[in-house]
């Protein structure tokens, strides 16, 4: 029997090299079609992702940085963080911020759920849907810093909201909470970043087969239990790539939360900006890497609960 | 249960999908809706079954008319197509699915959903996702789920036409086991004839939204009401003479010698061998039909006195095979 299978194995090698040849300059177009993108995140993400780290462990004063490893920066960052009763800065400033992410992903969840809903399920040309989307990125042909800014004519203790209502004799002072408050950088947040929840939400119920829905309702399902039973699981891995969007988006932003904040409200994001004001880079770099770890355990977090393989 | 539809009608517009149709099957048939695609049988379907709103005209499963009834009131239950079963879901999560929407206790919806996945074999696969199951598998889940709730009817929207031919010839006789077994009303979409004569009672043949026929398979065979029926059901050549249009089996026809009054000179086109018979398609003066003619010779008379495209014979047919068509 190794007779006969000796000399077919001395023929393999001899004819997938000569497969190979002529194959050769075509492999090598898939690599060079990924190269720009693959040398656009070298240099703007890994580079500048390792240089942080690397600045992270230097040591600094008023006056310089000076290369050398100390994990003095992330002792400072977690200074006092062992008492609990008496949470430290940080602590301190990671719930605020957490507490914006729940705040905007549940308004935005809220908000982007239902509407995409409606474009997947009740519109029924492709172009309506289109246009629809575009309809939801007119917000985003402006800047955002000025977007942001034009809510404060509407939200001031003078602006539209306070005025209005109080031709209207609903209220007689003005409410104060309004601007440069929790309400304020939550009600951005969620003008913001809605969109980032709709499409991928939309993305996931357009695949859905309507079949199933008309088989839910054969099976007696009512709208509701079609919803939460059909509807809702098929959709978990555009929610959860929503929130990825969200998180990443809320928990490293310092824009939003010093304009409608009225620079009084902490966040991460906001600490490492300051510390980049002072010039104080192996702070701010040391900051910066506990941040990425902290969102990047929420994500793997994430991926854990929900498989968005099957989504990609 | 008995299931009767009275006056039908489906309007998209201003097309007629479905033209004010009548038809009575009997309780414990198997019928079929057969006809090409776009002739009505699956709109018609989805009226009986509750998914499509009905334009004018009543359907009646058993003693009441259902009206707009939703599917679970009415005892019907319906088998997709794509099968549709939730791809999030197990095998016995999906067949128990229907049990779930109504408030039944999770033991017992999973004893019903075992005992149902063990009726068409599937019993040892009730933990797979559908996305692991083969074609023949998910359409056997859609059974056991369509199944569960006890329906009086069970409607199937072209149930094996995913499915390789192997498999379909399997699966039509697993469907026809377990409508006997359990004595249900089947109402069964199909395009493809061979499978309506294998199935059923009582074949529904469709075109343009009206019935043209509807009868046992035999009668539907023997006596086809039209020239349409006699064309989509095959093994007819339809023959139009000077008294009218008549149809006549493919395998009646006759070759050569002894052709019978009436014969006519006409050339073979192509010869195919099929195992146990020989079709010659062939094409004589007068005698014009889309489909061309065709005639159906056993292997050993065809052996006897074989045939090469191109050679001229004498064709005629017996006189009693010649059936009367009135359109």
């Amino acid at each position: 029997m190794s007779d006969v299978a000796l000399p077919a194995l001395a023929d393999a090698p001899a004819k997938t090299e000569q497969t190979e040849t002529p194959a050769r300059p075509r492999r090598r177009l898939p690599y060079l079609q990924a190269a720009p993108m693959a040398l656009v995140f070298v240099v703007f993400l890994a580079i500048p992702l390792l240089l942080t780290l690397m600045v992270s462990f230097w040591e600094y004063n008023e006056y310089e940085i000076i290369p050398a490893f100390t994990l003095q920066n992330y002792r400072d960052v977690f200074e006092g963080c062992g008492n609990l009763a008496d949470p430290c800065t940080t602590v301190r400033t990671y719930l605020s911020t957490l507490k914006f992410c729940a705040l905007t992903l549940a308004f935005t969840l809220m908000v982007g759920f239902p509407v995409a809903y409606f474009l997947a399920f009740h519109v029924r040309s492709r172009a309506v849907q289109m246009a629809l989307f575009l309809l939801c990125t007119i917000p985003f042909w402006t800047s955002n810093v000025i977007r942001m800014i034009s809510w404060i004519p509407l939200l001031g203790r003078n602006g539209l909201v306070n005025d209005t209502l109080r031709s209207l004799g609903v209220i007689e002072r003005p409410i104060e909470g309004l601007l440069y408050s929790d309400f304020s950088v939550t009600l951005a947040f969620v003008h913001l970043y809605t969109v980032f929840m709709i499409v991928p939400i939309f993305n996931s119920m357009a695949r859905i087969d309507r079949s199933l829905i008309e088989a839910a309702y054969d099976a007696g399902a009512t709208g509701w239990q079609t919803l939460w039973s059909v509807v809702v699981p098929l959709c978990k891995p555009g929610i959860a790539i929503g929130t990825i969007f969200v998180l990443t988006l809320v928990m490293g932003d310092f824009v939003t939360v010093g304009v409608m904040g009225g620079q009084q409200i902490a966040s991460v994001g906001k600490v490492i900006q300051v510390q980049m004001s002072y010039l104080q880079f192996p702070a701010a770099a040391a900051n910066a890497v506990v941040l990425l770890a902290a969102v990047l355990m929420m994500i793997l977090g994430l991926t854990r609960v929900i498989d968005l393989r099957k989504e990609l | 249960m008995n299931v009767e539809v009275i006056q039908l009608t489906k309007r998209y517009g201003s097309t007629l999908a479905v033209d004010a149709i009548d038809l009575k099957i009997p309780s414990g048939a198997y019928c079929c809706l057969l006809g090409p695609s776009g002739c009505g049988k699956t709109t018609t379907l989805r009226m009986i079954g509750g998914h499509e709103a009905v334009s004018s005209g009543a359907v009646v499963i058993g003693p009441r008319a259902v009206g707009d009834a939703p599917p679970s009131e009415r005892g019907t239950a319906m088998m997709f197509q794509s099968y549709a079963l939730f791809p999030h879901l197990t095998c016995r999560d999906n067949v128990a699915f229907s049990l779930r929407m109504r408030g039944v206790a999770k033991a017992e919806r999973r004893t019903k959903a075992d005992a149902m996945l063990d009726l068409v074999q599937m019993g040892h696969l009730a933990d797979r996702l559908p996305a692991q199951l083969s074609g023949g598998q998910q359409q056997r889940v859609a059974l056991a789920r369509a199944l569960v709730t006890g329906p009086k009817v069970l409607l199937l929207d072209e149930p094996l036409s995913a499915l390789d031919p192997f498999l379909r010839v399997r699966m039509r006789v697993e469907l026809k086991r377990i409508q006997a077994e359990l004595g249900l009303t089947f109402i069964h979409v199909t395009h493809s004839q061979e499978e309506a004569m294998a199935l059923s009672d009582l074949v529904v043949v469709m075109n343009g939204g009206k019935i043209e026929q509807a009868g046992d398979p035999r009668t539907v065979f023997e006596r086809p009401a039209s020239a349409f029926v006699a064309r989509f059901i095959g093994g007819h050549n339809v023959i139009a003479l000077p008294e009218g249009k008549v149809a006549v089996r493919a395998d009646r026809m006759r070759l050569g010698a002894d052709p019978g009054a009436g014969a006519v000179q006409a050339r073979v086109l192509a010869v195919e061998y099929q195992g146990a018979s020989v079709q010659v398609a062939l094409e004589a003066d007068g005698m014009t039909e889309p489909g061309g003619l065709s005639a159906v010779l056993d292997d050993a008379t065809f052996a006897g006195r074989p045939l090469a495209p191109g050679d001229r014979v004498a064709l005629g047919w017996d006189p009693d095979a010649a059936h009367r068509l009135d359109a």
